[in-house]
């Protein structure tokens, strides 16, 4: 019924808004089109700098209701990050500037410059100085903004500090999986074809390679304030992103081309929960390249913690190896002692080789 | 009642001269309206299409808005419309995407591309330059009907039982090669990439027809420097069509050979959930988003290149006053065209692309402000000092000149890597490329429309209807898309079917929900603007003059209603350029007067 309603009603306006409009054309004509379009050129005219206004204030408006919303409300939570944040006040103030100046220029010029009778039009085709001015005036502020701007670039895609940690992210329709190196500091290898959810092995992580065997596999992304860390990005499946709003970045995970990002995490998740005022405050991962009908649901969460307790979770952990084949497993033994030593010899014989 | 006879009475204008000499073939239904060869008839056979889609591509947003924007709801309607792609009242999440896929590829392509450049480069080259018709109408022709082709083709897509392609309308592969990884990439895919093959060759088939009109078929003394800068800008678009549409397609008939025939151009180290580990091994995802986005980049001139040609004319016609800087103006377009090829990359910066590489494209991207600054600021000098009419058609080419500013600022935080990498797929985007490709486009049609119709049709668009839509239509879409920036810099992505899930992003549920309804009531307008297009063709206000803005440009010598082959007798010769408007006191002096001996110069 609420529909066939809003139909009658949206109808209604419908007929009204073109019964006048074409009483208004009669009464043009029979005021002759000089005079209505006269008519029209004064409301018109009005309109433009009432509508200056109006979107003055709207922009104005818009800001204080929205700017606490956005993230540059709150600190980076990255130290690279920081920049991306100083890079953008940079830019807004001068494209701001720009937007302000030449849309009030322009609105009030449509009014101030209205047809008027007596008005002789000044005929000005060109001007060479004038088209110099906004031609290097311009090439000269983008040129700061280029700089700026690739000084940030080559930092953030140069190489991380030594002492960074890595973690290996894949990203599939429609989660995120994290490989941390292990005691080793290094990943083993890996070969789609050897992906094995079923056993466990949903990197296709090849076993042959020891480097895996204290790989630790999660689904949360772990990281430690103050430590750099470096990300090697992949995909199982089609193209994903790993969007982290929270720290300025973001990165494509693509099937076959491994890709890396770095960044220094700057505040723990408990820090930024008093940072934001939200107790519910946790850094999320957004898948932000269109992956499938669940793209939006791909979510990833980070914990960022401080060495100590990273330290502690680590210990926790079992390698992924030891999930894959339980019976290597010291815990899983009475026995333990004998069997601890032993497993690596005899781990690649039963999965595809390198 | 006598207001018809009002209305309806001064005609004697032209009347008489609509059966000229040149009328020499006689016309059936069919090759007048339907195969017609007659650039004229083309240009509103592709006017009238894009229209079609324009609506249907709307309604799809609005479709979609209704469920960013009550995510909760149910609407009970909407299962009777949709069926199962709405159970139970909510849009599934592969219709939402089906939606914003197809949303996309039609307005950029079948809107923006045909229904813009295709309507106003075949409408207005022949009639501007002085030709007779295109230089082969019957490529013409064909060129149209290949976009009908692809439009059945596009249209047959939404009805097949897994849903049209979904995969977003720039079709990455692996998602739009796996049928597997997404159910869109089934035979809907196959119907997308048929349809936008059709659509390249329609493309193409335009675009030379195009640059061989205004090359060769000038009408006497009409120097290319005399021409107007329409015809200009129509000209390097054609240009940048005809250079980067066989880069698509190229990428496209990749894409078909892995989807059919196993191939791995664009496939490697792949395992689908539920399917197992792909054979596929060796290729490159990202070639495709190189050869796209050849194409991709430039396309966003070529929508935007035709709106920027008819602006510079509809503003100083209604200025009174010549363009500022003509000879800027025209650089300016060639140094667009030039860099458009240029900087394709800026779409991948966090693709992994090498960052030196990633560098060189910042440069060139940035380095397009500098031609749109030079445009921005000629046409606001072009205002100065003017005798403004705020005819319609002036009042979008206003708004665009707004929307541009507004959306073009945006892409310099844009193009700067450093700044993509945070704000890069978020609704950000969304907000620079709808104001300044979709919206700012969409009013240099307006803007074309309501300035070439009395010479489409020979009746004008009902005035008062067209201010309330361009006021609505120019306010909606500030707030619209204004706000989208804040979200962009909370990091929202887009192509979400849902947020509320999202710690980081639900915040802005009551916004979506003002956004939707901003844009139910802007579609609601353009229905007012369709209405008054349909109605004003038969029932319009009559024209009582042949040149009703008091124009210099050749298309206002024709008489009324052209027949095929524009005018009667001789085609009028040229004698100066088409901006001598307010020279020496007099208002305006067109292009087929002599030029007097005690004229000044400039």
């Amino acid at each position: 019924m609420a529909i066939f309603l809003t139909v009658a009603v949206i109808a209604l306006i419908y007929i009204v808004i073109i019964q006048i409009a074409k009483a208004s054309e009669y009464v043009s004509v029979l005021k002759g089109e000089d005079v209505s379009r006269k008519q029209n050129n004064k409301i018109n005219g009005f309109l433009m700098v009432v509508f200056l206004v109006l979107g003055l204030f709207g922009v104005w408006y818009c800001n204080n209701l929205y700017l606490g919303k956005t993230l540059l409300s709150v600190d980076s939570a990255s130290v690279e990050g920081a920049r991306v944040d100083s890079m953008l006040w940079i830019t807004i103030a001068v494209t701001g500037s720009v937007f302000l100046a030449t849309q009030i220029i322009l609105f009030w010029f449509a009014y101030r410059y209205q047809e008027k009778e007596q008005r002789k039009v000044f005929y000005f085709p060109h001007n060479n100085k004038l088209e110099v001015l906004w031609t290097i005036v311009p090439a000269i502020v983008l040129t700061v903004l280029v700089v700026i701007g690739l000084r940030n670039w080559f930092l953030f895609t140069g190489e991380p500090p030594k002492d960074a940690m890595v973690v290996e992210v894949t990203g599939k329709q429609f989660n995120w999986i994290f490989r941390y190196p292990g005691k080793d500091g290094a990943l083993g290898k890996k070969y789609f074809r050897n992906i094995d959810d079923a056993n466990n092995n949903p990197l296709g992580i090849i076993w042959d390679d020891q480097l895996s065997h204290d790989d630790v596999v999660f689904d949360k992304l772990i990281l430690i304030k103050g430590k750099p860390v470096k990300l090697i990005i992949g995909s199982r499946d089609v193209i994903h992103d790993v969007g982290l709003s929270q720290f300025r970045l973001k990165m494509d995970a693509v099937p076959g081309i491994p890709t890396t990002m770095w960044f220094t995490p700057k505040y723990t998740t408990k820090e930024m929960k008093e940072l934001t005022h939200n107790p519910d405050f946790v850094y999320e991962i957004s898948c932000d390249q269109m992956c499938g009908n669940g793209h939006y649901s791909m979510r990833g969460v980070i914990d960022v913690v401080d060495q100590e307790e990273f330290d502690l979770w680590m210990a926790k952990q079992k390698p992924q190896y030891l999930m894959a084949f339980p019976d290597k497993d010291p815990s899983n033994k009475k026995d333990s002692v004998k069997l601890a030593v032993a497993p690596v010899e005899t781990a690649g014989k039963t999965i595809a080789k390198m | 009642m006598s207001n018809e006879a009002v209305i309806h009475s001064p005609v004697e204008i032209g009347a008489h001269e609509e059966h000229g000499e040149h009328h020499h073939h006689h016309e059936t239904f069919i090759t007048k309206y339907v195969f017609s060869q007659d650039h004229k008839m083309i240009a509103k056979q592709f006017l009238i299409t894009g229209m079609f889609w324009a609506v249907l591509g709307g309604l799809m947003s609005v479709l979609f808005r209704l469920q960013l924007g009550y995510p909760d709801a149910s609407f009970p309607w909407l299962e009777t419309i949709l069926g199962k792609w709405a159970k139970g009242g909510h849009i599934t999440p592969e219709a939402y995407y089906a939606l914003v896929t197809t949303h996309g590829t039609v307005l950029v392509f079948f809107v923006l591309t045909a229904g813009l450049s295709g309507t106003f480069a075949n409408f207005l080259i022949p009639l501007q330059v002085g030709a007779r018709d295109m230089a082969s109408p019957f490529m013409n022709m064909l060129s149209y009907w290949f976009f009908f082709a692809a439009s059945v083709v596009m249209l047959s897509s939404i009805f097949v039982q897994t849903g049209p392609f979904s995969g977003g309308w720039t079709a990455y592969p692996p998602l739009s090669a796996l049928g597997d990884a997404s159910p869109g990439s089934q035979t809907g895919m196959d119907l997308w990439i048929v349809s936008m093959a059709l659509f390249v060759v329609s493309s193409l088939l335009g675009g030379l027809n195009y640059i061989a009109t205004i090359l060769n078929m000038r009408t006497k003394g009409m120097s290319m420097t005399r021409l107007p800068l329409t015809i200009w800008a129509l000209f390097f678009t054609a240009v940048l069509g005809v250079l980067s549409f066989p880069v698509l397609f190229s990428g496209f008939i990749l894409l078909i050979f892995d989807r059919n025939f196993g191939t791995s151009f664009y496939l490697s180290d792949i395992f689908v959930n539920g399917v197992g580990a792909l054979p596929n091994e060796g290729g490159s995802a990202i070639l495709y988003q190189h050869l796209f986005w050849f194409l991709g980049h430039p396309e966003v001139y070529i929508i935007l290149l035709p709106a920027m040609g008819m602006v510079s004319e509809i503003l100083s016609v209604n200025s009174r006053k010549p363009i500022f800087g003509y000879m800027a103006m025209i650089g300016s377009l060639f140094a667009i065209a030039v860099l458009a090829f240029l900087v394709w990359a800026h779409h991948m910066f966090v693709t992994g692309l090498n960052p030196l590489l990633g560098s060189v494209f910042v440069l060139l991207t940035l380095l397009i402000a500098v031609p749109s600054a030079i445009k921005v600021f000629n046409w606001l000098t072009t205002l100065w000092r003017g005798n403004i009419r705020f005819t319609p058609g002036m009042m979008f080419a206003i708004g665009f000149v707004s929307l541009f500013i507004s959306g073009g600022l945006t892409g310099i935080w844009l193009g700067n890597s450093a700044l993509d990498i945070h704000l890069h797929d978020t609704y950000f985007v969304i907000a620079h490329f709808h104001i300044v490709m979709g919206v700012a486009s969409m009013f240099g049609m307006f803007a074309g429309i309501y300035h070439w119709f009395p010479k489409m049709y020979g009746r004008y668009l009902n005035n008062t209807v067209g201010y309330i839509h361009f006021w609505v239509t120019i306010a909606g879409a500030y707030m619209i898309f204004w706000p989208m920036h804040y979200e962009g810099l909370a990091g929202m992505p887009r192509r979400y079917y849902d947020y509320s899930i999202w710690e980081s992003f639900k915040q802005f549920a009551e916004l979506n929900r003002f956004i939707s309804t901003v844009a139910m009531i802007v579609f609601a307008a353009q229905l007012l603007f369709l209405f008054n297009f349909f109605y004003s063709i038969f029932k319009g206000r009559k024209m009582t003059s042949l040149n009703p803005w008091q124009s210099n440009t050749l298309e206002w010598t024709t008489p009324l209603r052209p027949g095929h082959g524009n005018w009667p007798g001789e085609i009028p010769e040229v004698h100066r350029w088409a901006y001598d408007y307010g020279k020496d006191g007099v208002d305006f002096i067109p292009q087929t007067t002599p030029v007097g001996a005690d004229e000044s110069h400039h």
